[in-house]
């Protein structure tokens, strides 16, 4: 189970959001909602670890995850912005050693079948400089159909995915939502950000909205 | 494959995608030390004498201009927040990251130094000893390199910071190689001068992928 106790997480000398309480447990989806700029980014950077909150503190399995960054890390996908590709590699490759430093054994075999699944079977063996920003976006995004027979997101609990479905056409869109409830579904946990309203069916779903403005009044 | 070894070979691979980087830092070493015969004049006992501190010094530009590319790519592109989320120890990930470094920006400038030794017309035992020497020193200019390019990543103007903060720390690398070598070409035993240096390795090994993680999470941060 994930918890956020009393976060505060601050921008500069701005404010983002504070005192900001919740927790995810497994089969539980959280949207995090709110306009740009309101710290949706800066809260999933804190959840992951690679941010310090200036006040509380994120709780894994009710223990602080500063206290535990490596077993942590063994349970979290995190997909960020940015894409983390090497534009001189093939998205196999790519995806390979993704898959590698993530922790996990990646086969070349299971790499490509999360290709084929995200629909970039295709231009496995191109050099992902050659692909257009959705296909870069389907390739980042396979990391999560890694090992999908086994839960998916090779074994990962909890993902946190930031705009994941920036850039994706309709089709892809659809299978992510549908993968993301599958992992759900299957008692797993998935913290993500998105300016387009959910069509995730058939779990729990939490919703929390960041308000800047709000904040800076109270 | 180990999370190691992969950062390793990718690091390798990329290299070799990206040949002209690699190249670029080996032509740095070369030219600088071809400028000095240029600039001070053929005579050959003056060369001799200055051929150690030429080639170190070089070696030394060369190394810190490498520096840049050591995190600068990964952290534009997001894989170093995937590193500092990997479940292996960061430092470790730093230790690859260094090594592939230092195959690629290094070990080039020694298997090179013969030949400019024999441009500056030094005796044979003088070059072996400059070889050990540069094997010994130069992983310790990439590690201490790394806590310099981590501290500086994402900065503006970061490459004169990283020569301001790194070349002080370069000084007794310097001061030991270059040493070592006049100390064989003076019929001595370099060996003083190279335990030290080995020494400063060995220390430079422990502290400073553990000093380049932590920077690292304060440039994420």
């Amino acid at each position: 189970m994930l918890e956020a106790y009393r976060l505060e997480g601050t921008r500069g000398d701005r404010t983002l959001f504070r005192g900001l309480s919740f927790s995810v447990a497994p089969a539980q989806l959280l949207h995090l909602a709110g306009a740009n700029g309101a710290g949706k980014t800066s809260l999933l950077r804190i959840l992951c670890g690679l941010l310090l909150p200036a006040h509380g503190e994120v709780r894994w399995g009710g223990q602080p995850i500063a206290a535990m960054r490596e077993e942590y890390a063994a349970q979290l996908l995190y997909i960020g912005h940015a894409n983390a590709l090497k534009d001189e590699l093939t998205a196999l490759e790519n995806l390979e050693i993704g898959g590698t430093l993530a922790g996990r054994r990646c086969t070349r075999d299971a790499a490509f079948a999360a290709l084929e699944e995200l629909g970039v079977g295709r231009c496995a063996q191109l050099p992902v400089r050659a692909l257009s920003q959705g296909q870069r976006r389907r390739v980042s995004l396979a990391r999560l159909a890694l090992g999908a027979g086994g839960g998916g997101g090779n074994g990962a609990a909890l993902w946190i995915l930031d705009e994941p479905f920036a850039a994706l056409d309709t089709a892809a869109v659809a299978y992510l939502e549908n993968l993301i409830a599958r992992h759900v579904d299957a008692g797993g946990m998935a913290v993500l950000t998105t300016h387009q309203p959910l069509a995730v069916t058939a779990v729990t779903m939490l919703r929390i909205e960041l308000d800047f403005e709000m904040d800076a009044r109270s | 494959m180990s999370p190691f070894a992969c950062i390793v070979r990718r690091d390798l691979l990329l290299a070799f995608r990206r040949r002209s980087d690699v190249l670029n830092t080996l032509v740095f070493f070369v030219i600088v030390v071809s400028l000095f015969p240029l600039g001070v004049g053929p005579e050959p006992n003056q060369l001799r004498a200055m051929a150690p501190g030429v080639i170190w010094v070089a070696a030394l530009l060369a190394s810190m201009l490498a520096l840049n590319r050591l995190f600068a790519a990964d952290f534009a592109d997001g894989t170093l927040e995937q590193m500092a989320l990997s479940p292996e120890p960061l430092f470790l990930l730093v230790i690859a990251k260094v090594l592939a470094h230092w195959l690629v920006a290094g070990l080039p400038l020694v298997l090179i130094a013969p030949v400019l030794g024999i441009q500056f017309d030094m005796p044979l035992d003088a070059i072996v000893v400059m070889m050990v020497s540069l094997v010994l020193g130069t992983p310790v200019l990439s590690l201490i390199g790394a806590v310099g390019a981590a501290l500086t990543l994402g900065l503006r103007g970061g490459g004169v910071l990283v020569a301001l903060l790194v070349l002080p720390l370069y000084v007794p690398v310097l001061v030991f190689g270059a040493g070592a070598v006049v100390a064989s070409g003076a019929g001595l035993s370099a060996q003083a001068h190279l335990l030290l240096i080995g020494a400063s390795l060995a220390l430079s090994l422990v502290l400073s992928p553990w000093a380049t993680a932590m920077a690292l999470r304060i440039s994420l941060d």
